[in-house]
């Protein structure tokens, strides 16, 4: 069974792997080399804001450097972050032997990967984007930035939105229809619905940010008029298409988070979590208000005044389904027996900062005070306390908590706890004074300011914090490869936990499960402690997975899985020339068109293996 | 961990078809996403139709002629697709093979009728606004049917080789499934590109 779904060995095997693991594996080293890479400018900008008229930084560097933070943080770490969880997590949750469409995820990957470096390449040649992370029009537009530098920028979009889109709907389709029998839809775990959430909002929201980008280079490249107000184009276009992806995008970070949350307090609080329910219907209702916000992020823009009101009302209603799973998540510390290991400390901090993000958040949904400290370091507080509150925690939580189940080896909990507190008082010093900052008038993007301001103290103290912040990922880094080296053996199931990747092996073998479960209960490694109920009858001889029903997830088809293959990447390396060339020359959509095509055959053609002959 | 086996599977089939199979959600999934972009670009045309207090600007409505002989044939095109579907069903390889034929050639049909449209949009894409958003969705819809015309294609020649394999007749009904979507997306698209502008 192993050998038949083993990834083949060797460098050219490695580059053929289809394993969701493998896959799942370099999709999360590769987001967290991305997450060092935008610390890192983080880090150069705290330093250059720490006093006054600093010389740090140039201006021209420092507009570069905010907006690869801001692009290299959303697009190439936390997105493609939870996605890279839900990548290696959800076939081992839902019980089955891989992903669906394992090349669509391996081509991924690569694009993901592809669109990181070009991004990052151009940064280091000085073409880097230097129009902040949403590219607003006019500035975007060639007539102000007639450098290459917002292409790279609309283009990177486009790489990153065909892996993320790629992904979703192997989850979604994951999710629907490779579940071990029995695992009927109000069996199916928190974080798995949290993953069928966030792909539905990658579906529907990401669309719009491949319209917007694609117009932006074609008014750039050859000369439409989507965003020229002189030829009937309108610069509110713009921002329209880009906060109905952006809003959501929010929430594609966040709802990731609070599956991870729901899962790591079951474990360490003792039992299920409160209101399953209650939950998952607060993520649904999550995700289908979160495409009724987009507005907020445009009160300033002279909107009618009714439409205005319209939208402050939903970005606080958001509020109440976010505020349920609050409660359900205490309900579930208060009535269990906490133990506090390093994960549930970041849940814990979680609820913190997020809550703190939260009524920021309620506070910028009413217009008087947006239009006030719309632009101003207020915002950049409030986003921060959502984005890290809400989801670095749970995320580094998650680390500690599927660590073991990935490499077999536990993180230390002595340096797991200086990971937690560094970080949560780091993060609270660095970003706390943001909020005056911004009440008291410091505007974001600005690359340096006067000593006459009296923002130097706030500003001295937010960078101090950033450095203890950025000292508590040295730290995980340094407990990541400890452990490698010599941590404890992790065994199967360390945390006592209840779903079904802690069924397995750790790390699990190539085919997850020797033999499909069977489940029967929520909680099912809680409820059949003595046997494990399993699936007979699977091929030994070829690769083959499990179809089942819709809801109530019943047998109904043993499915090939495809074979390791090398033509996902070369069809990567297709589209990333077909990418890259048609910034520069739209003729590149003729001359790019083919190799896809021929690749794009090679990949689906059957290569007569037993899989394809039946 | 000790186990028990409760169940066997072993008699279950090795493919499916419709809501059975995994393809077919995949196609749904990338249904709903591809919808979804050319809603937002029905939406952006309406933005500024709506911004814009001359509509179509600087130019006159495109000729209705290419259109709506795409809606017909797309409407009729239909036919053989279901026929092509229900003799997958059967397995009955040679009509299979005859409908992939002719769902070939009405793709190829369809392509030169809409190079004939873009010739008749009576605008071009640098002219104003409304030219750019006029080809922009006709361009998303072409980049539709040039797509399922390869893949039918394709698929047209697998069939004929001995890959021609029980599971791919599976395949063949996911194909038929998509050109639906194609269909159906040009409706929206048909009235809104030549009707709307005539408002």
């Amino acid at each position: 069974m192993e050998g038949i779904w083993r990834t083949p060995s060797g460098f050219f095997g490695a580059l053929m792997s289809v394993d969701h693991k493998v896959v799942g594996r370099r999709y999360i080293v590769t987001a967290f080399a991305f997450l060092l890479l935008g610390g890192i400018l983080a880090v150069l900008m705290r330093v250059q804001l720490a006093k006054p008229e600093s010389t740090f930084l140039s201006a021209d560097k420092y507009n570069q450097i905010f907006t690869m933070h801001g692009s290299t943080m959303m697009f190439l770490f936390a997105v493609p972050v939870m996605e890279a969880f839900a990548v290696y997590l959800v076939p081992l949750m839902v019980g089955t032997r891989n992903i669906a469409f394992p090349r669509l995820n391996a081509f991924s990957y690569w694009m993901f990967l592809f669109g990181g470096c070009f991004l990052w390449m151009s940064f280091a040649l000085n073409v880097g984007p230097d129009v902040g992370w949403f590219a607003y029009v006019p500035l975007s537009s060639l007539q102000y930035t007639p450098t290459k530098r917002p292409d790279v920028w609309a283009q990177m979009i486009t790489f990153t939105e065909v892996a993320a889109l790629a992904v979703s709907v192997e989850i979604v389709v994951t999710v629907f229809k490779q579940r071990a029998p029995g695992m009927t839809l109000d069996r199916i775990p928190l974080f798995v619905w949290a993953m069928l959430v966030t792909s539905f909002l990658v579906m529907f929201a990401m669309p719009s940010i491949m319209v917007a980008s694609t117009s932006l280079i074609l008014d750039r490249l050859v000369n439409t008029r989507f965003y020229d107000s002189s030829s009937g184009g309108h610069p509110l276009l713009w921002q329209h298409l880009f906060w109905f992806f952006g809003h959501p995008e929010v929430y594609i970070i966040f709802i990731p988070g609070t599956g991870m949350v729901s899962a790591i307090l079951a474990t360490f609080a003792r039992r299920p979590v409160v209101g399953y329910p209650v939950v998952i219907l607060s993520l649904i209702a999550t995700g289908f208000l979160s495409f009724g916000l987009w507005v907020h992020h445009m009160f300033v823009t002279g909107l009618p005044q009714l439409g205005a009101g319209l939208f402050t009302a939903s970005s606080m209603l958001i509020a109440v389904p976010s505020g349920l799973q609050i409660f359900c998540w205490l309900a579930t510390l208060w009535d269990g027996r906490p133990v506090y290991r390093t994960p549930l400390l970041f849940v814990i901090g979680f609820i913190v900062i997020f809550v703190m993000g939260g009524l920021s958040g309620v506070m910028v949904a009413s217009v008087p005070i947006d239009t006030q400290v719309h632009d101003t370091y207020f915002v950049v507080a409030h986003f921060h306390y959502v984005l890290i509150g809400g989801a670095v925690f749970p995320l580094i939580g998650a680390v500690y908590y599927w660590f073991p189940k990935i490499s077999g080896r536990m993180l230390s909990e002595r340096l797991g706890r200086w990971n937690f507190w560094l970080a949560f008082v780091g993060f609270n010093v660095a970003f706390f004074p943001m909020h005056i900052l911004g009440l008291i008038g410091m505007p974001r993007r600005v690359y340096t300011y006067t000593a006459d301001m009296d923002w130097a103290h706030l500003n001295l103290l937010s960078s101090g914090g950033a450095l203890i912040f950025a000292l508590s990922f040295a730290l995980l880094l340094v407990n990541v490869i400890q452990s490698l080296r010599s941590g404890t053996l992790a065994g199967d199931n360390p945390w006592d936990a209840s779903t079904l990747e802690w069924a397995t092996s750790s790390p699990p073998p190539p085919q997850n499960f020797d033999r499909i479960p069977v489940v029967k209960h929520r909680d099912p490694l809680w409820f059949d402690t003595e046997s494990m109920p399993v699936v007979g009858g699977l091929s030994v001889e070829r690769r083959e997975v499990l179809l089942t029903s819709l809801a109530e997830a019943e047998p109904q088809v043993r499915e090939a899985s495809p074979e390791p293959s090398i033509w996902p990447l070369l069809t990567a390396i297709a589209t990333t020339v077909f990418f890259i060339g048609s910034i520069f020359t739209p003729w590149a959509v003729l001359w790019g068109t083919p190799p896809m095509a021929v690749a794009l055959i090679g990949w689906f053609w059957p290569a007569g293996h037993k899989e394809d002959e039946e | 961990m000790r186990q028990t086996i409760v169940r066997n599977v072993g008699d279950l089939p090795t493919y499916g078809y419709g809501p059975r199979s995994g393809p077919w959600w995949g196609a749904m999934g990338f249904m709903a996403l591809e919808g979804m972009g050319f809603a937002l670009a029905i939406g952006a045309y309406l933005y500024l139709y709506a911004v814009n207090p001359n509509w179509p600007i600087g130019a006159t409505p495109p000729d209705l002629w290419p259109g709506t002989a795409e809606v017909i044939v797309y409407l009729l095109s239909v036919i053989p697709n279901e026929m092509t579907n229900r003799a997958a069903h059967r397995q009955d390889l040679a009509r299979v093979r005859t409908g992939l034929i002719v769902m070939s050639l009405i793709g190829i049909a369809l392509l030169v009728l809409r190079g004939f449209e873009f010739a008749h949009l009576n605008t071009r894409w640098d002219n104003s606004a409304y030219g750019s958003i006029v080809w922009l969705i006709l361009g998303l819809h072409t980049t539709h049917l040039v797509t399922d015309l390869g893949d039918t294609v394709v698929l047209t020649v697998l069939m004929f080789t001995r890959h021609a394999k029980p599971r791919r007749f599976s395949d063949v009904t996911d194909n038929v499934f998509y050109w639906n979507f194609v269909v159906l997306a040009w409706l929206p698209l048909y009235a809104l590109l030549d009707w709307v502008p005539r408002l």
